[in-house]
C-alpha cells in the first residue's frame, strides 16, 4: 500500500509538543545554546546552586527569542550531570511554553544521553556521538538512539582526531554516514553532521580557513550524503571577539549567511546574539566578510581595528517585555495565563498596596486571572500542563500574600474556623473507580490556592467520605470518577449526604460527569450546592465562591436555580404534548355504570386500630423483588436466586436477610402498628370525595389526568371510582396507615456503632419490606372481613403481589395521587399520630420511615394509573378547592406541573 | 495464512469494538469476577475486566465470536490493563503473564475457528497493550513538577513482560493503544523492539493514540503530528487514533495522519461522545454514517470501534467498509 517514496527527499522531523520539520522551505533551524553549562556561566551557576526555576527562565527566554530546538548540556565536573539532566528535562516537560519545541540532549557522556532520552516524549536530537572511540561503540550507541526514536548529531571526529580541514571533514562524514545507513539501518534524514566550527581571526595562520573549510565541507556533505542535515555551534567562530557583541553578532550573521547558502540547515545559535544580515552596517559587513571568507591577508587586523569603534554600542537584551507596560490586572492575568512567575510578587505587591485588605488581591486580581485561565482551558485554547503551571504562579502569589493576610488577621481577630486558611476540601474518587489523575490535579490546584486538602484517594466508599467530612469538618467535598458506574456512586453519595443531613457543598468532576447529569440526577438529591466542575482552574473559582462568607448564600441560591432550570430544560426536551382544559378532562372522565355496579356496605364502618401485631404473620406477604432492587440486584424473586449473573449474590443476600428477619421475629425487635377506617363516601363536583365520619365531613381532593388521550381513552381521577352524590347511591371509601418501623432506627444505630453498615442497611430494607407486607396483609383483611366485598377471595402471595384482587389502595405521593398534602387529611381523619404514633415530617414523609398509608377503593373497576403532567388551570382549581395558596399548591405539585 | 500487509493493500480491515461495553451486559458481580480461584483475594476485583479472561473465559470468547461474526478481521485481546503497573491496583502483579497469555490464547482459538470456516477472510488477534495508569512525562504532584510516578525503565520492563506473554499466547499483531502519554508508548515500543531482537522475529505493530480534549492534543500535550513523529522510528503496520472522541470529532486528526504517515492509518473511535449519563448512545447507523466520511476521503486502512461500540456497530462499519478501497499513503510534508 505504501507508494515508493525512496526517491523523494526525506526530511528531518522532530517533535516537542508540536512538530518541527526541517524541510527545504524551513531555511535554518535555530538551536538555543544558553541552557548549556559549558556555554553559559549563568546557567552553570544556577544549576550548581540548584536554582532550577531561574534555569527554566533561561530556557523559556530562548524559546521566546526564537529558538526552535533547545540544546541542554550538564557536562561539568562539579555537577552530577545525569541527575541534573533528568531533573531539568522533567521540569521542562511541565512547561508547555518550552516543551513545545524539540530537545537536543547534549553530553559527551553516553550515560547522560540515555537518561535524557528516557524522560522526553518527543523526538529529540542526540548531541553527539562519533567514531572517536571506534566503530563498535558508535554502532551500539546509534542502535540505541534509533530504538529511543531520536535523531543524532555526528561529530566530525574519528579514532585519529577531530576533522580540522576540508578533506578530513568529508572523510569522516562519509564513513559515518555509510556505517549508519548501511549497517545500523539508521534513517538518513535523522543524521545531522556537526562539521566543527572553529574560530577565525585568532591571529594564527592555520585558523584563517576555518570558516571557509566548514562552509565548503557543508556543501559537499549536502550534495553527496542524501537526506542528512548539517549543524554547528556558531558562536565558536567569533571566539576571538569575546566582549564585543556588536562584532560577534555581525560575524555570526555573516557566517550563517554563507553557511546556510552552502546547505547548513541547523545551528546552535543564541538568537539574541544575532544581527540581521541586512542591518549590518556596510563597513562592518565588509570587514567581517573578509575574515569569514578569508578574502584578504590583513582581514583580521582590519577587523580588530574597526572593532574598537563599535564596542558596546549594541543593546544586550532583546526579550519581548512589552507586556510589562500593560495595566496591573493585564500583567497579573498574563503571568497566570503564561505561567510566568518572574514578576508576580512585584505585581501582587502593587495590587496589595491599592487594596483594602490583602485577601482582596486573591479574590479580585488573581481570581480574575484564574477565570481567564479557566475559560481558555474550557474552550480548548489552553491545555492541562499549562493550567497546572498557572496554578503554580497562583501559589507563589498567594504565598507572598499570606504573611500580610496573617497580619491582617491579627489586627481583626476572627473565629477559629475562619483563621484556618481558605478552607478545607475533601477530595475522593468514588467507590469502584481507580482513576485519579483529574482529582489529583484539582487537589493540587486547590492546595496552591491555600485550601487544605483531605485526599482520601481512590475507591473510597461513600460511608468513608461522609464520615471523614464530618470528622474533619471539611468545607467542601469533591467527588471524582471516570468510569460510567461512578455516576451512580455520586448520586448515591449525594443521597447519602442528604440522608445524613450533611450541609457541605458538593463538587462533581471527572470525564463522564456532565452538567446535565449533575443537574438531573445529583443536584435534586442534595439540599446544599452541587456543582459540576470539570477543570481544575474553574474549581478554584467555584470553591472560592462557595466559601465566600459574604456572598455564598446568594451564590448557592443562584446555583440551585441554575441547575433546576437546566434540569427542567433538559427534561422538557420531549416532544410537545397536548393537554385538555380541566373542564374538558372532566367531561372525559372514566364512567362506571352506577346503575349496575356492585357496591358492598362494609361490615365494619369506622376506625380500627391494631396495636400489638405479631409481625411473624407478615412473612408470607413479603414481596422480595423490590428488596433485591434496593441492593442493586435486578430480577424477579424467586427466579433471581437462580439468575446466571446475580444469582449467587442474590442467594447470599437473601440468606443474610432471612437470618436477620428470623432474629427480628424471635426477639421481637420491631413493633408493628396499624390504623384503618371505612367510611360512607360520595364524589362531589367530579373530583372531590366527600367522606363522613362521626358526623364530621372530610374531603379527599383528587387530581385528574389532563394529557389529551387517544379517542375512547378516559382522563382518570381517583374520584371516578366512587359513586357521585347525584346518583343517590351510597358508596364507601377506606384509608389506612401501617408501620413496622418502630425500633428500626435504634437497631440501625446499634449496627452502625459496630461499623456494621451492611446490617444497618439491611434492617432498614427489611423494615420497608415488612411495612409493604403489612399493608398487603391489612388490605386483604379489609377486603375479606372488615369491608367484606371479597369474602370469598382465594389468592396466593404471588397473585396478591400481582394485585389480582378487586379494589386498589393508592397512596398519596404516588403516581395516581402525587399530592403529599392529602396525607394531612388522612392523618386528620384517622388521628394517625395520636393513635399509633406515626408522624409526618415537614416534607410530609412518614416517620418511622417504614410506614405505608393510603386509600381503599373497593369498586371492581378501580385501577391504578399515573396522573402525568397537569396544567396550571387545574392547579388553580385545586388550590381553590383545597383553600390553599396557589404558590403553596404549585410548590407541592411542581413535579407534575406542565409549563 | 495470508500476510496482513498484503491484505491491507487489497481492502480495508475491520477491527473489533468495545470489550468493556459488551462485558457490562453480563452484569458480573464481585463474585463472578473472583470465581472460585480468587474468592479469598484480599482486594475488591470487580472492574478488573482483564481478570475475566481467567475467571469468565466463556464470556470473553463469546464477545470475540460476536465481533468476528459481525465482520471484524482483527479482535483485540482482553489485556488493556495487563501490566504489573496497571495490575498493582488489584495486587495482581504476579498474574500478569498468565492474564496476557490466556487472553491471547482464547482470542486465538476463536480466530482460528473463523479462519478455518472462511479461509479467504483470515482473522487476526491483536494483543492490546494499554497505556497503564501512570504517566512517564507528567507529574501527579503540581508542587513537584519534576517528579515522576513511573520511569521509562519501569514501563519498559512491565511492557516487555506483557509483550512476551501476548506473543506466547498467540497474538498475531501488537496494538499499543489509547496512548495518552507518548513516552509510555515509546517505552512499550522499545520493549517490543527488544523482544523482536531477542527472538529474532518480526511482528506487525499498530500504534493508536488518543486525543482527549478540545485543544486537539494528547493528555501529555502533543499534537497529532508531533505524536506521529515521536513514534515513527518504529516500522509500524499502522498508526491511528482511538477512544476519547466520537468518529466525527476524530476526522481532522485522522486527516493529519493520513497526509503525513507512511504507514497504514487506523481509527477506532467511541460510539460518539458519552451522553449526560455516561452512556454512549450513538446507533450503529449514526456511527457508520460518520465513518463514511473517513472512507469517502480515503483516510483509513483499518477501522473499528472503541468505548460504547457493539457487534451491531462493527457490522454496520464492516458492511460499509466493504464497498471502499483502502487509503493509499501519499506522504506530504
Amino acid at each position: 500500500m505504501t507508494m515508493s517514496i525512496e526517491n523523494k527527499r526525506k526530511y528531518l522531523k522532530l517533535s516537542g509538543l508540536e512538530p518541527m520539520i526541517v524541510s527545504a522551505e524551513t531555511n535554518f533551524i535555530n538551536v538555543g545554546e544558553r541552557t548549556n553549562v559549558a556555554g553559559s556561566r549563568k546557567f552553570l551557576r544556577l544549576i550548581k546552586e540548584e536554582k532550577f526555576d531561574e534555569a527554566l527562565d533561561i530556557a523559556r527566554h530562548q524559546v521566546e527569542g526564537g529558538a526552535q530546538v533547545i540544546d541542554i548540556n550538564m557536562d561539568d565536573g562539579l555537577i552530577d550531570g545525569k541527575e541534573a539532566m533528568i531533573r531539568f528535562l522533567n521540569l521542562i516537560m511541565a512547561e508547555p511554553d518550552i516543551a513545545r519545541v524539540p530537545i537536543m540532549i547534549d553530553s559527551s557522556k553516553w550515560e547522560i544521553i540515555e537518561a535524557g532520552l528516557q524522560v522526553v516524549q518527543g523526538k529529540c536530537v542526540v548531541n553527539s556521538i562519533s567514531l572517536k572511540e571506534g566503530e563498535a561503540l558508535f554502532v551500539k550507541q546509534a542502535k540505541a538512539i534509533k530504538r529511543y526514536g531520536a535523531a543524532v548529531i555526528i561529530m566530525a571526529f574519528d579514532e585519529v582526531g577531530q576533522a580540522d580541514n576540508y578533506e578530513r571533514r568529508i572523510e569522516i562524514s562519509k564513513r559515518s554516514y555509510e556505517i549508519l545507513v548501511n549497517e545500523v539501518n539508521f534513517p538518513p534524514e535523522d543524521i545531522i553532521f556537526d562539521l566543527n566550527i572553529f574560530p577565525v581571526a585568532t591571529g594564527m595562520e592555520e585558523h584563517r580557513k576555518n570558516a571557509v573549510d566548514f562552509i565548503e565541507a557543508t556543501r559537499w556533505v549536502r550534495e553527496n550524503l542524501p537526506h542528512c542535515s548539517v549543524s554547528g555551534g556558531v558562536s565558536n567562530v567569533s571566539f576571538s571577539f569575546r566582549g564585543n557583541n556588536a562584532v560577534r553578532e555581525a560575524m555570526h550573521s555573516v557566517f550563517l549567511y554563507h553557511a546556510i547558502e552552502a546547505g547548513m540547515n541547523m545551528g546552535i545559535v543564541n538568537p539574541t546574539m544575532l544581527e540581521v544580515y541586512d542591518d549590518i552596517p556596510k563597513d562592518l559587513l565588509e570587514y567581517v566578510e573578509d575574515v569569514i571568507l578569508d578574502r584578504r591577508e590583513d582581514a583580521t587586523e582590519r577587523l580588530l581595528d574597526f572593532a574598537e569603534t563599535v564596542k558596546g554600542t549594541k543593546k544586550e537584551q532583546t526579550a519581548d517585555l512589552a507586556w510589562r507596560e500593560e495595566s496591573l490586572q493585564d500583567r497579573i492575568t498574563r503571568a497566570l495565563v503564561k505561567g510566568i512567575d518572574q514578576y508576580i510578587e512585584q505585581d501582587v505587591e502593587e495590587a496589595r498596596q491599592s487594596a483594602d485588605k490583602p485577601i482582596e488581591v486573591i479574590e479580585g486580581n488573581l481570581m480574575t486571572g484564574m477565570n481567564v485561565v479557566g475559560d481558555l482551558f474550557g474552550s480548548g485554547k489552553m491545555f492541562l500542563p499549562q493550567v497546572v503551571k498557572s496554578a503554580r504562579v497562583m501559589k507563589k502569589a498567594v504565598a507572598y500574600l499570606l504573611p500580610f493576610i496573617e497580619e491582617e488577621k491579627k489586627k481583626a481577630p476572627q473565629s477559629p474556623k475562619e483563621a484556618r486558611g481558605a478552607g478545607k476540601v475533601l477530595m475522593a474518587t468514588v467507590k469502584g473507580d481507580v482513576h485519579d489523575i483529574g482529582k489529583n490535579i484539582v487537589s493540587v490546584v486547590l492546595g496552591c490556592n491555600n485550601y487544605e486538602i483531605v485526599d482520601l484517594g481512590v475507591m473510597v466508599p461513600p460511608e468513608k467520605i461522609i464520615q471523614t467530612a464530618i470528622d474533619e469538618q471539611v468545607d467542601i467535598i469533591g467527588l471524582s470518577g471516570l468510569i460510567t458506574p461512578s455516576l451512580d456512586e455520586m448520586v448515591y453519595l449525594a443521597k447519602e449526604m442528604e440522608r445524613k443531613h450533611l450541609n457541605i457543598p458538593l463538587l462533581i468532576g471527572g470525564a463522564t460527569t456532565s452538567k446535565a447529569h449533575t443537574a438531573v440526577k445529583i443536584d435534586p438529591q442534595y439540599t446544599n450546592a452541587v456543582v459540576h466542575v470539570n477543570d481544575a482552574s474553574r474549581a478554584v473559582t467555584v470553591v472560592g465562591d462557595l466559601l465566600n462568607k459574604r456572598s455564598n448564600q446568594k451564590y448557592i441560591g443562584e446555583l440551585k436555580e441554575d441547575y433546576e432550570k437546566f434540569r427542567e430544560g433538559f427534561l422538557k426536551r420531549t416532544k410537545k404534548k397536548e393537554y385538555l382544559h380541566i373542564n374538558d378532562a372532566r367531561k372525559n372522565k372514566y364512567k362506571i355504570d352506577w346503575s349496575t355496579t356492585s357496591i358492598v356496605r362494609p361490615n365494619q364502618l369506622g376506625i380500627q386500630i391494631i396495636d400489638d401485631f405479631d409481625i411473624k404473620q407478615l412473612e408470607s406477604y413479603i414481596d422480595w423483588t423490590p428488596f433485591f432492587r434496593s441492593w442493586d440486584l435486578h430480577g424477579k424473586y424467586p427466579e433471581i436466586l437462580k439468575d446466571e449473573i446475580v444469582g449467587e449474590q442474590a442467594t447470599s443476600l437473601f440468606a443474610d436477610a432471612q437470618e436477620l428477619l428470623k432474629k427480628v421475629f424471635e426477639e421481637q425487635l420491631l413493633n408493628a402498628k396499624a390504623i384503618y377506617g371505612l367510611f360512607e363516601a360520595n364524589t362531589i363536583h367530579d373530583d372531590d370525595i366527600e367522606v363522613v365520619h362521626d358526623k364530621k365531613v372530610f374531603k379527599f381532593r383528587t387530581l385528574r389526568q389532563q394529557l389529551k388521550k387517544y379517542q375512547g381513552k378516559p382522563n382518570f381521577a381517583l374520584s371516578d371510582f366512587i359513586a357521585p352524590k347525584e346518583s343517590n347511591i351510597q358508596d364507601y371509601i377506606g384509608c389506612f396507615c401501617v408501620s413496622t418501623g418502630f425500633g428500626t432506627a435504634a437497631l440501625a444505630t446499634a449496627f452502625e456503632k459496630e461499623h456494621d453498615d451492611y446490617n444497618s442497611i439491611m434492617i432498614k430494607a427489611l423494615a420497608d419490606r415488612l411495612a409493604e407486607a403489612f399493608a398487603e396483609y391489612l388490605h386483604e383483611k379489609v377486603r375479606k372481613n372488615d369491608w367484606g366485598y371479597a369474602s370469598d377471595e382465594m389468592l396466593n402471595n404471588e397473585e396478591l403481589i400481582k394485585e389480582q384482587y378487586k379494589g386498589i389502595r393508592p397512596a398519596p405521593g404516588y403516581p395516581a395521587c402525587p399530592d403529599h398534602l392529602e396525607k394531612l387529611t388522612i392523618w386528620d381523619l384517622l388521628k394517625v399520630k395520636e393513635n399509633i404514633g406515626v408522624a409526618l415530617t415537614e416534607s410530609l414523609a412518614m416517620w418511622p420511615a417504614a410506614s405505608v398509608s393510603g386509600y381503599y377503593f373497593g369498586n371492581a373497576e378501580a385501577r391504578y394509573f399515573g396522573l402525568g403532567k397537569i396544567k396550571e388551570d387545574q392547579v388553580e382549581d385545586y388550590a381553590t378547592r383545597k383553600n390553599i395558596d396557589i404558590d403553596y399548591a404549585k410548590k407541592w405539585l411542581s413535579p407534575n406541573i406542565q409549563e | 495464512m495470508k500476510d496482513i500487509y498484503k491484505i491491507l493493500e487489497e481492502r480495508i480491515l475491520v477491527l473489533d469494538g468495545a470489550m468493556g461495553t459488551m462485558l457490562q451486559r453480563y452484569k458480573f458481580t464481585e463474585e463472578d469476577f473472583r470465581g472460585e480461584r480468587f474468592k479469598d483475594w484480599p482486594v475488591p476485583l470487580q472492574g478488573n475486566n482483564d481478570l475475566l479472561s481467567i475467571t469468565q473465559p466463556k464470556a470473553i470468547k463469546e464477545v470475540h465470536r460476536l465481533y468476528f461474526e459481525a465482520g471484524a478481521d482483527i479482535v483485540e485481546t482482553n489485556t488493556f490493563s495487563g501490566t504489573t503497573i496497571a495490575m498493582a491496583d488489584y495486587e495482581m502483579e504476579e498474574l500478569v503473564y498468565e492474564l496476557n497469555y490466556q487472553s491471547a490464547k482464547i482470542a486465538k482459538e476463536v480466530a482460528l475457528e473463523f479462519t478455518e470456516k472462511e479461509p479467504d477472510k483470515p482473522r487476526f488477534v491483536a494483543g492490546s497493550i494499554g497505556p497503564t495508569n501512570k504517566t512517564a512525562s507528567m507529574s501527579p504532584d503540581v508542587n513537584d513538577p519534576g517528579y515522576r510516578a513511573v520511569s521509562f525503565d519501569e514501563l519498559r520492563i512491565a511492557y516487555k513482560q506483557q509483550v512476551e506473554a501476548l506473543l506466547d499466547g498467540g497474538a498475531d499483531i501488537l496494538l499499543v493503544e489509547t496512548v495518552f502519554d507518548t513516552l509510555n508508548a515509546k517505552a512499550a515500543l522499545f520493549a517490543i523492539e527488544e523482544v523482536k531482537d531477542e527472538r529474532n522475529m518480526n511482528v506487525p505493530i499498530m500504534v493508536s493514540g488518543t486525543i482527549t480534549d478540545a485543544s486537539g492534543r494528547t493528555l501529555s500535550g502533543q499534537t497529532a503530528e508531533a505524536f506521529l513523529i515521536s513514534v515513527s522510528h518504529i516500522p509500524m503496520l499502522s498508526i491511528g487514533f482511538n477512544c476519547a472522541l466520537g468518529a466525527s470529532q476524530l476526522t481532522p486528526h485522522l486527516e493529519i495522519l493520513s497526509q503525513k504517515a507512511s504507514f497504514a492509518v487506523s481509527a477506532h473511535p467511541n460510539a460518539g461522545l458519552p451522553n449526560a449519563f455516561g452512556e454512549y448512545d450513538e446507533t450503529p447507523e449514526q456511527m457508520a454514517n460518520q465513518i463514511k466520511e473517513y472512507l469517502d476521503k480515503h483516510l483509513v486502512n483499518i477501522v473499528g470501534g472503541c468505548c460504547g461500540t457493539t457487534p451491531e456497530h462493527i457490522k454496520a462499519i464492516a458492511d460499509l467498509a466493504a464497498n471502499y478501497k483502502p487509503r493509499i499513503a501519499e506522504v506530504s510534508v
